[in-house]
């Protein structure tokens, strides 16, 4: 029982992990993507268009990422280079995205895929109650595993990290050093739109192998809020992910049980566990707002 | 472009003059100028309901390939646009239940559609509102258990093959446990699991049906969850209440476990696994409503309120069977299907308990389809609760 509510976190917290790790780094560097929802859907539908076409996930994977980026790159465009707003701007993108796919995905609805399917990994899967929580996923999957700890160094033992970091902290000791800091939003943006954009391919190739119009359910702005409520931590951010995916398992386990909850109230449940219990941690231990977050370099110093 | 605008304009001006001058001199117009089908003028001059449009609109919730609800849907607009060439399809997929069907249906009457069809159950209250601005429009809604002078309602008494594919499912199990993924506790979707493990416990007494909500028509990843998940509980069999059906099915079938399909022949999905499936055989009846209403005689009529199609009306259907089911299954499961044409098999027919033990139909009653249609309890073997 438990064991099976830990493999569905996994298995539903996935994609949401994605576009969360997506949406950090891209906040990190200062810039808010509310069209992580509509990257996550260019993700699902690029990556299972390319897959229905060649047959191999590998590329469809690599263009669902890509599907995101596009997306993510006009954000970027229209925040740092038009100084549009970024909310809006978002907000913008998430329409744009739906209706886009859904556009282009008409067709798409009824093909079938291969796609990624569970590899158990040898001996490790093996190990009773972590193997099968573990290790007998889909690709993808173990890349996201992979993913969380290589984030985490990046961000908070490279330089680049450091450089990252600052530019959402502190543009202008970045521009005075010499370094660029439009170019690195630029980049964190489109780094977070790939992300995303792999994360609705985990969910259209590996997890559904389906494609329907508005699949991605609201699981992007999810994956936002995660962002937020885990203090822009990789690694909180994962466990919100998880958690998430556990409430989402939970509630159809619960469900199962015959107890006599509402399911109204368990479909409620997967939002108000994963936002209470990331705000008991932050409640506890006050973390900083990249402090540039938002606002916009304009390539003057108003200091 | 600058000639046709001004056209349009003049157009435009006319009608309203047109309309704003006197109700019936404007019907009178509209018969007219609609002289290729004979019926249609006559019955226009009456002003009847539903007559004298160029056009049929429909409108779904879904995508028309979904291998599910809509699919079914769609296949019986096909069947209008080939027995009416004359009439124009207006259809618009993926249309929310909210008040942007109504402003949908108002474009497809300003289009020329005297007849709509209002495929989804949420879409039934905006439908009454367009049609009570509409009084001069038919409108066909699918499943809806409210009418109005111009709107009936149309459905099909599909727990009758689900109670069939429940008997296949029951002989088939090995563990004794069977999935059914729904979505939210409306009547239609309670008959259904109800049928279903009534099949299935009247050849095997230590069957139950497991089911869950997900509170969504067509959510693939909340499906995936909820399937993966009863395939963990012990389920080897899988049915489904959802509109896309796509998900839930591959699903099963690389886990293994067996399949029972809904709305639309799904077998393709499931080589190894699919049992039986339970559809809708919409075409032939959208095809008799569209030329009952447009013939003017909607009022008089049986779709003038709310209809019923049954197994033996042909309306609902079960699909073949899948290669692995064996054949005294599928000659059983002809039999009982016989016996339900035949009248002397009703799959309700008390005692039904519910969950708690309590009677809901007395022993030897056959319940009405209305009675049925009011389902608002799971039977006895069901594992599920009901929102409340």
């Amino acid at each position: 029982m438990i064991v099976d509510i830990l493999t569905g976190a996994i298995r539903s917290g996935t994609s949401v992990m994605f576009a969360t790790q997506g949406e950090l780094i891209s906040e990190r560097a200062g810039v808010i993507n509310l069209g992580t929802e509509g990257s996550m859907l260019a993700g699902a539908f690029g990556g299972f268009a390319v897959t229905v076409w060649t047959g191999n996930p590998w590329l469809g994977a690599l263009a669902g990422g890509m599907g995101g980026l596009m997306l993510s790159l006009i954000h970027a465009f229209l925040v740092l280079t038009c100084h549009a707003n970024q909310l809006a701007t978002g907000l913008t993108l998430m329409f744009l995205g739906i209706g886009l796919t859904s556009f282009f995905g008409r067709d798409f609805v009824s093909e079938q895929i291969v796609g990624f399917n569970p590899v158990p990994i040898p001996l490790l899967s093996e190990i009773p109650f972590i193997g099968k929580i573990l290790f007998q996923h889909d690709p993808l999957t173990y890349i996201s595993f992979l993913l969380v700890p290589l984030l985490w160094f990046l961000l908070f033992r490279t330089r680049v990290g450091v450089i990252l970091r600052a530019t959402g902290e502190r543009e202008e000791v970045l521009h005075a050093n010499g370094l660029n800091p439009l170019l690195i939003r630029y980049a964190a943006v489109m780094a977070g739109g790939f992300l995303a954009g792999l994360g609705g391919a985990q969910l259209s190739i590996a997890y559904t192998h389906s494609w329907v119009e508005n699949m991605v359910q609201g699981r992007g702005i999810v994956a936002v809020a995660l962002v937020i409520f885990a203090s822009w931590k990789p690694i909180r951010a994962m466990v919100g992910a998880y958690l998430f995916g556990a409430a989402q398992a939970m509630q159809l386990a619960i469900q199962q049980m015959g107890l006599p909850i509402s399911p109204y109230f368990m479909f409620m449940a997967p939002y108000v566990i994963t936002l209470v219990a990331l705000y008991v941690v932050e409640y506890k231990q006050r973390s900083q707002i990249p402090e540039g977050l938002g606002k916009v370099f304009t390539g003057v110093s108003s200091g | 472009m600058k000639w046709m605008r001004s056209m349009l304009l003049l157009l435009m001006v006319m009608m309203v003059v047109v309309a704003g001058c006197s109700q019936p001199g404007a019907e009178e117009e509209e018969a007219a100028t609609e002289t290729e089908s004979e019926a249609s003028t006559e019955a226009a001059a009456e002003g009847a309901i539903g007559t004298g449009g160029t056009a049929v609109g429909f409108i779904f919730v879904g995508a028309k390939d979904d291998f599910g609800y809509n699919q079914a849907a769609y296949i019986g607009s096909q069947g209008v646009e080939e027995a009416f060439p004359d009439l124009k399809m207006l259809r618009v997929e993926n249309v929310p239940e909210t008040a942007e069907a109504e402003r949908v249906m108002e474009q497809m009457i300003q289009d020329g559609a005297k007849i709509i069809f209002p495929t989804s159950y949420g879409h039934l209250d905006p439908a009454l509102n367009v049609a009570k601005r509409h009084p001069d429009v038919a409108f066909f809604h699918q499943g809806g258990l409210k009418n109005a002078e111009n709107l009936g309602t149309y459905f099909g008494t599909i727990y009758e093959p689900v109670y069939l594919a429940g008997i296949a499912a029951g002989k088939m199990t090995k563990s004794n446990k069977l999935g059914f993924i729904v979505s939210v506790p409306i009547p239609q979707v309670l008959l259904n699991v109800n049928a279903f493990q009534r099949g299935a416990q009247s050849v095997n007494p230590d069957v139950t049906t497991t089911v869950v909500f997900t509170g969504s028509w067509c959510d693939p990843g909340q499906q995936a969850t909820a399937a993966n998940s009863l395939i963990d509980g012990g389920a080897d069999v899988l049915t489904q209440h959802q509109d896309c059906t796509k998900t839930i099915i591959e699903t099963a079938e690389r886990r293994g476990a067996l399949t029972v399909g809904y709305h639309a022949d799904a077998s393709s999905l499931a080589p190894k696994g699919w049992i039986v499936g339970s559809v809708w055989n919409w075409p032939a009846l959208y095809v008799d409503m569209v030329k009952t209403a447009s013939e003017g005689n909607f009022k008089a009529s049986k779709y003038d309120g709310k209809y019923r199609g049954t197994l033996s009306d042909n309306i609902v259907l079960s699909t073949g069977f899948g290669a692995e089911v064996p054949a005294d299954v599928q000659a059983l499961v002809e039999e009982k299907k016989q016996a339900i044409i035949a009248g002397t098999l009703n799959p309700f027919t008390g005692p039904v308990k519910d969950q708690s033990g309590a009677v809901r139909i007395e022993d030897g009653v056959n319940p009405t389809v209305d009675q049925l249609e009011s389902t608002d309890y799971l039977v006895e073997g069901v594992t599920g609760s009901i929102p409340q």
